[in-house]
């Protein structure tokens, strides 16, 4: 017994020198090429959502054109939730691990930057303006550096927009019918009982459709973008409640179950359980069709007076093992080329962060000349973007639903 | 003499400590002293606030009734169909069927189940809408429903088969055909015979096997997150949602929580224990009564048409998620998919290789490790006498007894703290906590079992110890070992939660991997992973099975 | 230490947690049978494992056990060579007959063809001539009975414990049995001692007879 836990301190003992003489030097972001010679050889370990197909296949691309240009590794870890990575991070600081964390790069937004930033779990000072490649992002839209109301401080680098639209199947469900606001999309519900549902928040597409909801029926669009008032939340989300309320009898099993996400609400609509669904990607059904998921007849709508939309980031923890390749990696990620691939529906769609205007030439057009798909509206008739509340709305926004229909009667 | 000593002090290591670590690393925030977080000083708030959240009673009621159930259940119809059927052919055949129905992971059986039996499942699929009118899904709420009985559905499906396997290991210890003619010639029923005469001592052999799938059942996280019910979850689900929480307070909620967890299996074994010994009692009491039970024909037919539609529901489950694999568009109410693609299986090919080999490393070396544990300590029973090593034994069974989630997040902590965070070492360390015991736990009931009198002769014939234990007791116990690792394998193969915990993501599994992927819901990556998180045990139950109806095809006494 | 030829069991005292369950003193010569005669329960077995060397830690035992002036007291079982044969033929099951006879061959015998030679004259010597390939499972009782008790001498054991080896035979194979067996020990020159609570067995062994248990 004395010999084995001999054994075991002296493995500790060994690990612990290890770690610390592993130790690598943090990287300087405006020493760029200081920062590539050292991430070479270098294990990213990227944290991201792994329930879409089109994202693996772009991460691992990523992947690839990374290791076959700068020389490391890109792991993909899938998480079924954003908040498993932070969750993470915080465990390796519950346990004093502030170096060679677990996590080097995580893929991220809104409530979980600002609670990650609160914590000072970021990698700071903020490094995404210095990224070589800034040059290109689109700094004229504010939610690339302001994230759900927080300022990103350069904490997060952008990576993709997100804007919320509907998709239905033209075969079956009559296009003049379509609402064009939230109070129209409750009436379509109830000339179409069990038709209609949306994933059960804390589910990222839910609470979209939540606070999509919310921003439409409050009088006061300025509350939307400051925190949360405890006093007065209740007041001011009465009417999403009462909607939400009124709507419950015509969704998808009166609302004794919700769908899980937004690919099983795909195949719902393939099947013809629902009639309407949503995403926050407005070429995702065109992706969904090309991948023989939807039938060709789905068709995308949207609300005239405009839908949630968002930018996407990725972070890099305070205590992340490779930060300079995760460096690298941020700023290929808002390079035209791995912009251009992502926005291509063939394999993702989702939309650019980068400026036009800023990139050259021949970038300019190649984005031009890209295909929509035939399920996906132009610019043109996507309508306004409304931007993402304080991020504190999420969390209120969540609990307030879970306390009112997490428990079916 | 000293090897055994060695192992048993290294089976107590590996199983007790990280155990007590882990509990500790939980009980700590539940009382509320986490300093990283903030908490300093200890407290019962997060109890309080644990009680106050909503639906709270109901999550708690749920996870007991629907262990309680899904035990019940799969004991009884395994009983129930052991009586009935042992020693005929059909039984002789199903035996061979068992192990690729154990070999199933939970999950992949339980979403095989979800794709069946939904109203946009496969089963409605077949009769529309030529016979039910439907051209979409109807509005029924099969899988999800609130009472939990799909759940309990996939939770049998998959227990039947680990009960049978269990009892299949402890017939053969039993004098089965004498026994029944005995019974017979005096007028008992097949059922009643067995249950009088062959049950009890059938039951203390199966009797662990039994617990765990109590204490698993209440505290199944992927099974219930795929098939229970949702608004709310049952309890271990909502504790997972809480852990992984960006809203760090509610950590010590989760902790709060596991220690419930802990107590809701515990209070659940206890009940079983007084359950069991009250069915005792009743036995004893109608059997002194002297009932012979003979008509026992319809419940024998039951027994086997319950065993066949759980068999069924895993088997069509595989087709279907086979079948999802390869599907292009499928929409309803088409039977089958409107194109069949390698599409699917070409895309995610090239992302599962690593985690392939991942998994079956980690699983070949736990199984490994943990045969040769169990053999080491089982050998030492054999050499000090039974009661040498009990108190010890006893332990092994722990970890199936504690919820994982009860101790999983604090054993974390202790492998971040040791640097073995995401090292294979570490993953097949903590695997080992769970497969040791099922290997154990399949192991060591017959290997008790075994006559010990082939052993003296041997040694009496001057033989060397070891060499009756490669020669005589290893051979003849060759299908009981094979069977333990197989089951091994499997375990390991399915762990989730551990794998997640201590692979941090950067060792991945078939099972974690799924896991991920399924959170998107899409039937096709559903279909891929679940069958290859299928096969791989598949395959180890091949072997185990083969091996020994190859070895000892021409040795009447070994066929079971 | 005495230098008599044959079994000598002295001062032997078993006991169950400090109840006395056995004491007994006594010699068996070359080819002759002790008889142990008792009810079930008496120990009497008790005593056939310690003097085989396996008896349970349970049980706390004292008394020297000595062969032709050899002390096997201190032995374990395996180099004790005690040969035994149990109520049962315990054959095993996954060897074929002849296996079962040449896995008893001592392995001073090195070579294969040799062990299986033995092992076939063995089975030819009491009537099973041509069983060696069989399966245990396929053999009749007496036949079962006979490969066992030839299991136990080509291991040539110092001497032979017998456990009612004959109680689960019928009738006619009982006597036939008995009779090969005690003949086989006596030929071989071996000490036997028999437990047996069957009177038959220990008038047709014909040696000194001792009851056990009968005032416990």
């Amino acid at each position: 017994m004395r010999s084995i836990s001999t054994v075991i301190t002296s493995g500790v003992t060994l690990a612990l020198i290890a770690a610390v003489s592993a130790r690598a030097q943090t990287p300087d972001p405006s020493d760029w090429p200081a920062v590539v010679s050292q991430a070479k050889g270098e294990t990213v370990y990227w944290n991201a959502w792994g329930g879409s197909d089109n994202v693996n296949d772009f991460i691992a691309w990523t992947g690839r054109q990374l290791q076959k240009r700068y020389g490391f590794k890109v792991v993909e870890v899938k998480v079924a939730d954003t908040a498993e990575a932070v969750a993470k991070v915080v465990a390796d600081k519950a346990a004093g691990k502030n170096t060679d964390g677990s996590v080097d790069l995580i893929w991220i937004n809104g409530e979980n930057f600002v609670a990650m930033k609160k914590q000072n779990l970021f990698f700071t000072p903020g490094w995404a303006t210095k990224l070589p490649n800034w040059k290109y992002v689109d700094t004229r839209n504010p939610t690339v550096t302001t994230d759900f109301n927080e300022p990103t401080d350069g904490l997060e680098s952008p990576w993709g927009n997100a804007k919320l639209v509907f998709f239905y199947d033209s075969a079956r469900t009559k296009k003049a019918d379509l609402p064009n606001n939230a109070e129209q999309l409750l009436a379509w519900a109830k000339a179409h009982p069990g038709r209609f549902s949306y994933p059960a928040p804390p589910a990222f597409m839910g609470t979209t459709f939540l606070k999509q909801v919310l921003y439409e029926l409050m009088d006061d669009k300025s509350k939307f973008y400051k925190p949360v008032d405890k006093m007065s939340f209740k007041q001011y989300v009465a009417p999403l409640f009462s909607y939400l309320d009124q709507i419950k009898p015509y969704l998808w099993h009166e609302g004794r179950d919700y769908p899980k996400d937004y690919p099983a609400m795909k195949q719902m609509l393939a099947d013809g359980s629902l009639g309407i669904i949503f995403a926050f990607n407005p070429s995702e059904a065109s992706s969904a069709i090309e991948a023989g998921k939807l039938p060709k007849t789905v068709r995308s709508f949207t609300f005239s007076g405009g839908t949630l939309g968002n930018t996407h980031f990725v972070a890099i923890p305070y205590n992340a093992a490779a930060k300079a390749a995760a460096l690298v990696l941020a700023n290929f990620l808002i390079s035209p080329e791995a912009q251009f691939h992502k926005q291509n529906p063939e394999y993702w769609g989702d939309p650019t962060v980068l400026s036009m205007q800023k990139l050259p030439g021949e970038w300019q057009k190649k984005f031009a000349a890209l295909k929509l798909g035939v399920a996906t509206l132009p610019p043109s008739e996507l309508g306004p973007i409304i931007r993402e509340p304080d991020a504190s709305w999420t969390d209120a926004i969540e609990a307030a639903w879970k306390k009112r229909y997490g428990v079916a009667h | 003499m000293l090897l055994p000593r060695i192992i048993r002090g290294l089976t107590f290591v590996i199983l007790v400590v990280p155990l007590v670590c882990g509990l500790v690393g939980t009980a700590l925030p539940a009382f509320g002293y986490l300093p990283t977080l903030g908490g300093d000083h200890l407290t019962l708030h997060f109890f309080a606030d644990l009680f106050a959240r909503p639906g709270i009673g109901r999550s708690i009621l749920l996870t007991f009734a629907t262990a309680f159930m899904t035990t019940a259940l799969s004991f009884l119809v395994v009983i129930v169909f052991v009586a009935g059927w042992a020693g005929t052919h059909a039984f002789a055949r199903l035996q061979h069927l068992v192990s690729p129905l154990l070999a199933l992971p939970h999950a992949a059986a339980a979403f095989g189940l979800a794709f069946l039996i939904a109203p946009s499942g496969f089963l409605l699929r077949l009769v529309s809408p030529w016979l039910t009118g439907f051209d979409r899904p109807p509005g029924w709420l099969i899988v999800h429903d609130p009472l939990g009985l799909a759940m309990v559905t996939g939770l049998v499906v998959k227990e039947v088969p680990f009960l049978l396997l269990v009892t299949f290991a402890a017939l053969p210890q039993l004098r089965l055909e004498q026994t029944r003619r005995l019974a017979a010639s005096f007028g008992y029923g097949r059922i009643a015979g067995f249950s009088y005469l062959l049950a009890p001592p059938l039951y203390g052999q199966i009797r662990l096997a039994v617990y765990a799938v109590l204490a698993y059942a209440s505290s199944v996280v992927d099974v219930s997150a795929i098939l229970g019910p949702t608004l709310p979850a049952t309890l271990p689900v909502r504790l997972l949602q809480w852990m992984n929480d960006p809203d760090l307070a509610l950590r010590f909620v989760a902790s709060a929580g596991a220690l419930v967890q802990l107590v809701l299996t515990l209070s659940a074994l206890a009940l079983w224990w007084a359950a069991e010994c009250g069915v005792g009692r009743l036995a004893r009491f109608v059997c002194a009564g002297g009932a012979r039970f003979r008509r026992d024909a319809w419940l024998r037919s039951l027994s086997l048409g319950l065993v066949t539609l759980s068999a069924f529901f895993i088997f069509a489950g595989m087709a279907i998620l086979a079948l999802w694999s390869v599907a292009g568009l499928w929409q309803f109410p088409n039977a089958l998919p409107n194109e069949l693609t390698m599409r699917n299986w070409a895309r995610h090919l090239p992302q599962i290789t690593t985690p392939l080999i991942t998994t079956v490393y980690v699983a070949l070396i736990s199984t490994t490790l943990a045969v040769l544990l169990t053999l080491g300590c089982l050998e030492r029973e054999v050499v000090w006498g039974r009661r040498a090593g009990h108190m010890v034994l006893t332990l092994i069974y722990l970890p199936l007894i504690v919820p994982q989630i009860s101790f999983i997040f604090g054993l974390q902590v202790l492998t971040i703290i040791t640097g073995t965070e995401a090292s294979l070492v570490a993953l097949v360390l903590v695997h080992l906590i769970f497969v040791l015991p099922y290997v154990f736990l399949s192991l060591s009931d017959p290997w008790r079992a075994y006559d010990r009198r082939y052993e003296l002769i041997a040694a009496a014939l001057g033989v060397p110890r070891w060499r009756v234990l490669m020669r005589v007791r290893l051979p003849m116990l060759l299908r009981a070992i094979l069977t333990a690792a197989a089951v091994g394998f499997a375990v390991s193969v399915g762990q989730y939660l551990p794998t997640v915990l201590i692979g941090a993501g950067r060792l991945t599994t078939i099972t974690t991997e799924a896991v991920a992927l399924a959170s998107g819901g899409d039937g096709r990556v559903i279909g891929i992973y679940a069958f290859l998180q299928a096969l791989l045990p598949f395959l180890g139950f091949a072997i185990a099975s083969l091996a020994p109806a190859l070895l000892f095809r021409h040795r009447g006494a070994l066929r079971v | 230490m005495t230098s008599a030829k044959g079994l000598v069991l002295s001062s032997i005292d078993i006991a169950l947690a400090h109840r006395p369950l056995i004491a007994l003193e006594a010699m068996v010569a070359p080819g002759t049978v002790l008889t142990i005669m008792g009810p079930s329960g008496s120990g009497k077995s008790t005593l056939l494992a310690y003097v085989g060397g396996f008896l349970d830690p349970v049980f706390t035992a004292t008394g020297a056990v000595t062969i032709d002036g050899l002390d096997l007291t201190a032995l374990p079982a395996e180099e004790r060579h005690a040969g035994i044969l149990f109520q049962d033929p315990l054959l095993f099951p996954h060897l074929s007959v002849a296996s079962n006879v040449a896995f008893a061959i001592p392995s001073s015998v090195r070579q294969r063809a040799e062990r299986r030679a033995i092992a076939e004259a063995v089975l030819k010597d009491v009537g099973l001539d041509g069983f060696g390939g069989r399966d245990p499972a396929t053999l009749s009782g007496g036949q079962k009975a006979r490969v066992a008790l030839m299991r136990v001498l080509v291991a040539r054991p110092r001497l032979l414990l017998l456990d009612e080896p004959f109680s689960k035979l019928d009738m006619a194979l009982r006597d036939q049995t008995r009779r090969l067996v005690f003949e086989r020990a006596r030929v071989a020159g071996l000490p036997v001692v028999l437990v047996t609570h069957d009177i038959a067995d220990a008038q047709a062994a014909g040696g000194q007879i001792i009851e056990v248990g009968m005032n416990a």
